[in-house]
């Protein structure tokens, strides 16, 4: 494995690797999204007790699930930064921080627009909100300690420390509502088992999760690639690469 | 089809404004982080490539002056 791995660890191959894969989540990113996003806003029914507003639904528990797996992707990739010295690890985690931060934006904005209507307030501290406003606190500061140092050895080591601890939240965000007595109801979907919701608005939740899934998985490839470039910016193969782009 | 009219689709049963905020946000965002990632891709090959023009302009300048040395 270490010998097909091996390659990999050269910003030049990665770097046409993530090319070429970059068009395929985009493009599967745009079918999925336009399918599942028009299929939830038209086709999908009502809620029996929330209505129409249920259809937030389609937005903010797909940004939550991946608000979450975006920040253990990046803690992954800042632990092997951290242990193996990987500097392509590092780039990896910078870029996916700001993808995550604005996954978790989304979560916690589309969730006070669904929690007015339905539980009469915009905002209360209870247990799910609060862990989840940490995760966006997390992730705007391991992005200001990514951009607070020139070595950029340097600010992956204190960014990925920062990214590790803050590994603890996950498990508190994802079992809050049951440690917890929450105004936030408990889980619809689960990896495992059969979802608690009928096949008519699971199938919508499908399309629009894995079309937000290979959205994350597009723009990572496209931050990705201004990463290596930017940490590699005095080697030839990144000058005779910009010199063709650029004219 | 869940919706018969235009007009009922925009309302959502009357909570238009709560979904249409959260799908508007989303999209905003969503669309500020593409346009962030476009932009600093450009702006870091602009960078390497004005780094790039100005190291070759002093190689040429000392290149130069070694020529004049020389011919003097």
């Amino acid at each position: 494995m270490w010998k097909w791995l091996h390659p990999y660890a050269n910003p030049e191959i990665t770097y046409h690797f993530t090319g070429k894969l970059t068009p395929w989540f985009t493009w599967l990113s745009i079918i999925l999204l336009a399918i599942g996003l028009t299929w939830a806003l038209l086709f999908a029914p009502a809620d029996y007790q929330q209505g129409e507003s249920f259809r937030i639904f389609y937005i903010h528990v797909p940004a939550a699930i991946l608000s979450m797996s975006i920040y253990v992707g990046m803690a992954i990739a800042a632990f092997s930064g951290l242990v193996w010295q990987l500097k392509l690890a590092d780039a990896s985690a910078a870029a996916l921080a700001p993808v995550g931060a604005v996954f978790t934006a989304i979560a916690l904005i589309t969730g006070a627009a669904w929690g007015k209507p339905m539980w009469g307030t915009w905002w209360i501290w209870d247990a799910r909100l609060t862990s989840e406003l940490i995760l966006l606190f997390l992730y705007l500061g391991v992005i200001a300690l990514h951009n607070a140092f020139e070595d950029k050895a340097l600010a992956g080591k204190a960014a990925g420390i920062l990214a590790i601890v803050g590994v603890i939240n996950i498990p508190i965000i994802k079992y809050s509502v049951e440690w917890w007595n929450t105004l936030h109801q408990g889980a619809t979907v689960s990896k495992f088992g059969k979802p608690a919701m009928s096949a008519d608005m699971y199938w919508p939740f499908l399309f629009c999760f894995f079309g937000f899934a290979f959205f994350v998985a597009a723009v990572t490839c496209l931050r990705f690639k201004t990463e290596i470039l930017s940490r590699n910016s005095m080697r030839p193969w990144v000058k005779a690469l910009v010199k063709e782009e650029i004219k | 089809m869940q919706f018969s009219s235009f007009a009922e689709f925009i309302d959502m049963g009357g909570y238009g404004f709560y979904v249409w905020l959260s799908f508007g946000m989303a999209t905003l965002l969503l669309v500020l982080l593409v346009m962030n990632s476009l932009v600093s891709n450009k702006q870091v090959k602009q960078r390497i490539a004005k780094q790039q023009a100005r190291q070759e302009k002093l190689k040429r300048a000392a290149k130069q002056q070694a020529q004049l040395s020389q011919s003097s």
